[in-house]
């Protein structure tokens, strides 16, 4: 049943080919904006680099929340899952991991070539990609607590960003703060253990708040 | 004597209770806050190094305790609510919200008073101011949250998840600031090295801070109260409260 989700929201998003698309653009221009509005100062641009591609991430991750429960919710899907004998924890963490897959591994391929755009040297690009490998799941973890929480309200779509940016303040200092470490040349494997830590806690209490979340939000 | 908790888990019996408390709790507030401030501006002696301007802690201090010290208490009552189904806890949750919103931004405002004749700078990113103004965005989250759903069980729900997950991830919030902060040496000033204080002083501060908790408890009973009547209000209870003219 897990596997079958994470195949049915991976078959549809294939289908729907520009939703995917669309935050990964969204995500390029944003991070394509920094050297716009403050000039194309390279020595700038490298320190930047590793926050702006972080809060682009963070910021390309939490758009795409909307879509997670939301056809779902309209076309009863979600009822049906409510009522099926299966952990509604299993099928959301189905749901999350399809998310991240759709959103977040785009996020993390595209992640070196903009990071070339910013001029990041070879193993500064190889840690971002680490960072954002372990910190996006737990974006899509988190956010889905806000998706589920906010499914079917009025501005549903501001009201999640503001529940869920404050709870991705640590995935983002950790993850920014593990390619800073590696650019200054100090060790970042304490960001990269932390990141990893992150990720355990929030797939173990994540698929709970999000399953809770949906049956009040359902009700 | 045995008190009836049960008995006043019942909206209607706190709601009376409540307006018997909240004349107590105000009297003792406004006491101490006369108490606290007295000794705050005129018997403790100026600070040879900060000179009058640490006055500002007598505000900021038990500011900064009670809005940590509320999400707690918050999250609390949102979380028996979620756990017990108990109308009234959530409704305190609801109550608290504002408060303890409001003590975080005085925080954050009566420290930068403070900032800047101290540091030369209204805002450092030193790791305990971050961690207030991120105790602010989840209190307003929270609020938004629950303003944003119309149907008042479900906003109690949702927003004791949110309190929860809050609430488990202040401490995470805290350390990961923490970190960063250190990481970074971007603050050259700190907070960290608090001088040992004069007594009055850590006596007028501690009667400021029994002050801000009975204030707070004032305040928060009243709006439960508030609350209580606005859910309520097609009772027969409020209906009878209204025929007597107590309303």
């Amino acid at each position: 049943m897990f596997f079958w989700i994470i195949q049915r929201d991976l078959l549809l998003a294939v289908r729907r080919r520009s939703d995917v698309l669309t935050t990964l653009f969204f995500f390029v221009i944003v991070v394509s904006l920094f050297p716009l509005s403050v000039g194309p100062e390279m020595n700038l641009l490298r320190i930047m680099a590793p926050g702006v591609v972080w809060v682009a991430a963070l910021l390309a991750s939490m758009l795409s929340l909307g879509r997670l429960f939301s056809s779902d919710y309209l076309d009863g899907t979600l009822e049906q899952m409510l009522l099926s004998p299966q952990s509604l924890s299993i099928l959301v963490l189905g749901k999350a991991l399809a998310h991240w897959l759709v959103t977040g591994v785009p996020l993390v391929l595209m992640a070196p070539v903009l990071g070339i755009q910013y001029d990041l040297p070879a193993d500064a690009l190889f840690v971002l990609v680490l960072s954002l490998l372990l910190g996006t799941p737990v974006l899509s973890l988190i956010g889905a607590i806000g998706a589920a929480l906010t499914l079917g309200l009025r501005g549903g779509g501001v009201l999640v960003s503001l529940l869920v940016l404050p709870l991705y303040i640590p995935v983002l200092i950790f993850g920014a703060g593990a390619v800073e470490a590696n650019m200054a040349g100090i060790s970042y494997d304490a960001h990269l253990s932390l990141l990893g830590a992150f990720l355990l806690v929030s797939l173990v209490f994540a698929p709970w708040a999000i399953a809770s979340s949906l049956r009040v939000s359902m009700e | 004597m045995a008190i009836n908790w049960y008995k006043y888990a019942s909206p209607a019996s706190f709601y009376i209770l409540a307006g018997k408390m909240v004349p107590f709790f105000a009297i003792v507030a406004i006491g101490l806050l006369i108490a606290g401030l007295y000794i705050g501006f005129f018997v403790a002696p100026t600070d040879f190094q900060q000179g009058e301007a640490y006055r500002i802690i007598f505000i900021h201090v038990p500011a900064a305790w009670m809005s940590m010290f509320l999400y707690v208490v918050m999250a609390l009552w949102a979380g028996i609510g979620l756990a017990f189904n108990t109308r009234l806890s959530s409704m305190m949750a609801t109550a608290i919200a504002p408060t303890g919103a409001m003590f975080t931004f005085l925080a954050l405002w009566t420290g930068s008073l403070w900032g800047k004749p101290m540091w030369g700078t209204w805002w450092v990113w030193d790791a305990r101011l971050t961690s207030e103004l991120i105790l602010l965005f989840l209190y307003i989250g929270f609020m938004s949250l629950q303003a944003a759903i119309d149907d008042p069980r479900r906003a109690d729900k949702a927003g004791a998840i949110i309190a929860l997950v809050g609430v488990i991830n202040i401490p995470i919030i805290y350390f990961s600031v923490q970190w960063w902060n250190t990481l970074h040496q971007g603050a050259s000033v700190s907070v960290t090295q608090a001088p040992t204080m004069a007594s009055v002083m850590l006596t007028g501060m501690m009667i400021m801070v029994f002050a801000s908790w009975m204030y707070a408890i004032a305040v928060i009973l009243k709006r439960v109260r508030i609350i209580i009547l606005e859910r309520e209000s097609h009772t027969a209870w409020v209906a009878e409260l209204r025929k007597k003219g107590a309303l």
